[in-house]
């Protein structure tokens, strides 16, 4: 990109942002990238497969979901006036059904009939399998074995839904090799399968299809924003590991000038300690996963481990469209530590009687930062991404509550 | 012209394919690993490939993962990369690096290709470097004058395949099969049929790589293609044996048996 040149909002047909996305892949999953892309895009203007999706977002997923003030929360937060958007509430327990339902409907409309996904914490294996049972596809999760471990419940309830959990025992054991895992497994089969990727990474088309499949987040909170209170947001804030979450509420705002985006990011002990998963705060440009984005690397480019008291976000990358929002400054990325994250998740559980997902909890801690730096007449919009119902265990080791 | 390109010239004219090795540098150790190429050009191995290890290695089956891992902890970095390939190089065969594309642009696109040339490599291959990413890196082959070698699958389209084709020198590297690396019991069919859909496109060489690991499938490949590529069998001696002696007789061994196949 010349210097001269304005940068763009919008991803250019191959999937850039900027000098960011793109394809880094096996040349054998160009054949397939080039048909989800030309699926994605017929679909877009598809009014039948958008109303059938819609449809069932209505009747199946739960939405519009809901916008509620946390009115004692807020006080916790320098008093501003505080919006949370209830992704928490859908059919499965977070933002991650709007992207599942989507892709899976895309899955059937290439006349595919087995679908792969790769989780962390599980919420995205636990939504794959959802979807698979609802639409009758055959369903692999690939999960770090060490997440299998920290996060039982949610293979359980893979298992109960019908799909095959995969343990990955390669590299570190997590969330970044059950999607080399994944991608190994599409490269094998890709004539029979669609890898339902969770987040806005990944090779082009997907850093584009899964925002476009969360942006319903953002639609519905801006309209109910100015509906209920007649307002923007001075802020919208969320949580960012990949990013989707807060991809899907960013983007409708991103022409709202005077609306600031803000990311949070996973900081683990701390940036300085080096054990966080802060891609954009503490890393650096690279390419992982089929995507040049923010990386965290060491100085021969291999891939460093991150760490995060939150599953979810412990990821070493990070979505292109976010690498790319930084760098223009249309959003800031800020890094939020397991302990701050884990004080406003203990505060929300009190204050509202909501308990958050660890995730979440980082744009809640976030959320009392800049309150406190807007005062009594902020008004913020945080992205209430998912419950804490699977957390409940690591919370409870936490803050040491005997079960 | 590489050394490649004139080794390629030279098996071509004598009816034969070119016997193409492949070890991921710093396996099992530094040492070892000079070790262990050394045996396989003994054994008659034509040219070494040496892997880069990488974090993340997608194209790789466990086999190749298990050693990369094995590097890595070993703390394997670019200088020791560098440092394998002038080693082999010392050896009297062209060698070139296969690497994921990350550590190139960690390390500097026209400086890796720089240092490459300079350590006296061949060329590169890259296998998850998409031809619509690779303009900044093909520009950088040509001025430190190597080869830039892209793999083209059987998935690869009609339309695309002489785009993929055309951004490669040296020769072009044929995905027998759709899958990742490893051994197989039998070469894909595919193959064949690939490679004559990328020679009806380029007078440059065709190498097929992905599950050739014995004298049978060398040889059968060798009947439509100028190379054939060789990784996790040998990858495998080494596992296979705690004996690193015996380890380095089964490598030579199992290079002659192939050496023997490429001939026809």
């Amino acid at each position: 990109m010349s210097s001269a040149t304005t940068p763009t909002l919008v991803e250019d047909f191959l999937g850039h942002f900027g000098p960011y996305g793109g394809r880094f892949v096996p040349e054998a999953l160009i054949s397939a990238l080039d048909e989800l892309t030309q699926a994605h895009e017929s679909a877009k203007r598809d009014p039948e497969f958008q109303n059938q999706l819609a449809e069932l977002h209505r009747t199946y997923t739960g939405r519009p979901s809901i916008l509620t003030e946390a009115k004692r929360f807020a006080e916790h937060a320098g008093g501003a006036r505080i919006f949370l958007k209830r992704e928490d509430l859908n059919h499965t327990g977070s933002h991650k059904i709007n992207n599942v339902l989507g892709q899976a409907l895309l899955t059937k409309r290439m006349g595919k009939k087995r679908i792969i996904a790769e989780t962390g914490a599980g919420q995205h294996g636990v939504a794959s399998a959802t979807a698979a049972a609802l639409l009758g596809l055959e369903c692999v999760v690939y999960m770090g074995e060490a997440d299998t471990k920290r996060q039982a419940l949610n293979v359980a309830r893979m298992k109960l839904l019908g799909a095959q959990v995969i343990p990955v025992t390669q590299g570190s054991k997590t969330l970044k090799d059950a999607i080399n895992e994944a991608m190994r497994d599409w490269v094998t089969n890709v004539a029979t399968t669609h890898y339902l990727l969770g987040t806005v990474a990944g090779p082009h088309p997907f850093p584009t299809m899964v925002r476009d499949f969360h942006r319903v987040i953002g639609v519905e909170a801006r309209a109910q924003m100015l509906e209920e209170f007649g307002r923007l947001p001075d802020a919208v804030l969320a949580c960012v590991g990949g990013g989707s979450n807060a991809i899907g509420i960013f983007h409708p705002f991103i022409g709202d000038a005077n609306v600031r985006l803000i990311g949070l990011e996973a900081g683990g002990s701390g940036i300085e300690s080096g054990k966080h998963a802060s891609t954009i705060s503490g890393g650096s440009a690279g390419v992982l996963h089929g995507t040049r984005t923010y990386v965290l690397q060491d100085e021969n480019g291999q891939t460093v481990e991150s760490h995060s008291i939150s599953a979810g976000l412990d990821y070493p990358g990070v979505g292109p469209e976010h690498a790319f929002l930084h760098d223009i400054g249309r959003a800031e990325y800020r890094s939020i530590t397991d302990a701050q994250a884990m004080e406003a998740f203990s505060i929300l559980c009190k204050s509202e009687g909501i308990i958050p997902a660890i995730e979440t909890a980082h744009a809640l801690a976030g959320a009392m930062i800049i309150g406190k730096e807007l005062g009594p007449s902020g008004c913020l919009l945080i992205n209430l991404s998912g419950r804490g119902d699977k957390d409940v265990a690591t919370a409870a080791e936490y803050f040491k509550i005997e079960l | 012209m590489t050394a490649l390109s004139n080794l390629l010239v030279k098996t071509q004219a004598e009816n034969r394919a070119a016997l193409i090795g492949y070890l991921p540098a710093g396996f099992p150790t530094k040492e070892k690993c000079i070790l262990a190429i050394k045996a396989m050009v003994t054994g008659g191995v034509d040219a070494i490939e040496i892997g880069y290890p990488y974090s993340d290695p997608v194209m790789d089956g466990p086999v190749i993962q298990a050693a990369a891992e094995q590097s890595l902890a070993n703390g394997t970095s670019a200088s020791d990369v560098f440092d394998i390939l002038a080693a082999t190089v010392a050896l009297g065969v062209p060698a070139v690096i296969m690497t994921y594309w990350n550590p190139i642009e960690r390390f500097g696109i026209e400086k890796f290709a720089a240092e490459l040339a300079k350590r006296g490599g061949s060329g590169v291959i890259t296998p998850d470097l998409t031809i619509e990413e690779s303009a900044t890196w093909r520009s950088a082959c040509a001025k430190s004058d190597i080869n830039s070698i892209y793999v083209v699958a059987p998935s690869t389209s009609d339309a695309r395949l002489p785009k993929v084709v055309e951004a490669c020198s040296g020769f072009v590297y044929a995905a027998s099969l759709m899958g990742v690396t490893g051994t197989r019991g039998s070469v894909s069919g595919n193959a064949s049929e690939l490679v004559a859909r990328i020679k009806s496109h380029t007078s440059t060489p065709v190498a097929v790589g992905l599950g050739v690991s014995n004298g049978a499938q060398a040889k059968e490949v060798a009947q439509y293609a100028d190379g054939v590529i060789v990784g996790s069998a040998f990858i495998r001696k080494l596992q296979e044996n705690d004996n690193f002696d015996r380890a380095l007789e089964a490598i030579t061994a199992l290079a002659k048996e192939l050496a023997i196949g490429v001939r026809r």
